[in-house]
């Protein structure tokens, strides 16, 4: 039961919740204490990317805008090859307190698994790759 | 039904807390499908232990055995359950806190900096 789907974390700033919105949805906001640079397209579909010093970027992919309660977005999931299908869901929401905003963050969606990954981790045993090789040189026999 | 991924996950960590389970993955991975006995010539264990180790490894799924040459027996490195661990791994590896404190630093720092903006924030933004 150890694995962690879910990640969630609340900070409270002492700052309204329309400059925290500007903080979190805009280029200049998340290129400022994010990412280095930024770029976002801000509504639901859109796209957004994040360069880092170090080179590396990340795409998202703006899932929710209601301004200035929540934010989500998807994207890549940090450690896995670029081009793996899997995502995670992150989802900012913004609570205006007396002081200032109560901001929380949830990321889900470590934990899923799709039916065909399932599929191949668990499969293998007796198919594996040797079939796998022989339906790609079928396939390209074929074409 | 929800797939186990844990299950899976575990094994691979299973796999890979063992060092001779860990340089025969290696050997697999860097130098591609191999026999018991080639895994043995490049590697200081002895082919009983390899073998013996290659099939826990194939037992689990971590490795599948496939019929080469001469009715050896080759084992090929299986990377999906290796995706499922990475997807614990970066669960583990997200880090949230540094961010969120990069942001409250942003934010007090905008509010004490506003419109008059300093030469070096304007040095900051269009560099």
């Amino acid at each position: 039961m150890g694995f962690p789907d879910r990640i969630e974390r609340t900070v409270e700033v002492a700052h309204p919740p329309g400059k925290v919105w500007a903080a979190l949805t805009t280029a200049e906001g998340l290129g400022a204490w994010f990412g280095d640079e930024a770029t976002i397209d801000l509504r639901p579909g859109g796209s957004a990317r994040m360069r880092f010093s170090s080179g590396f970027t990340v795409d998202m992919r703006v899932e929710r805008v209601e301004e200035p309660a929540v934010f989500g977005f998807t994207w890549q999931i940090y450690g896995l090859p670029e081009d793996d299908p899997r995502r995670t869901y992150v989802e900012f929401t913004l609570e205006p307190t007396g002081a200032g905003t109560r901001l929380r963050v949830v990321e889900t969606g470590f934990a899923q698994l799709p039916e065909d990954a399932y599929r191949a981790a668990y499969d293998g045993n007796t198919k594996g790759w040797a079939s796998e090789l022989g339906e790609l040189a079928d396939y390209l026999d074929a074409a | 039904m929800p797939p186990d991924i844990e299950a899976i996950a575990e094994q691979v960590f299973v796999a890979l807390a063992d060092p001779t389970r860990r340089a025969i993955l290696a050997a697999l991975a860097s130098g591609g499908p191999a026999t018991a006995t080639d895994l043995a010539a490049r590697l200081p264990i002895t082919r009983q232990a390899i073998a013996k180790h290659l099939a826990l490894l194939a037992e689990v799924g971590l490795v599948t055995a496939e019929h080469g040459e001469r009715r050896r027996v080759r084992y090929r490195l299986r990377s999906a359950p290796m995706q499922v661990a990475q997807q614990f791994l970066a669960a583990l590896a997200r880090d949230w806190d540094r961010p969120l404190e990069a942001l409250t630093e942003h934010l007090d720092r905008s509010t004490r900096e506003p419109t008059t903006t300093p030469l070096e924030e304007a040095r900051g933004h269009h560099a």
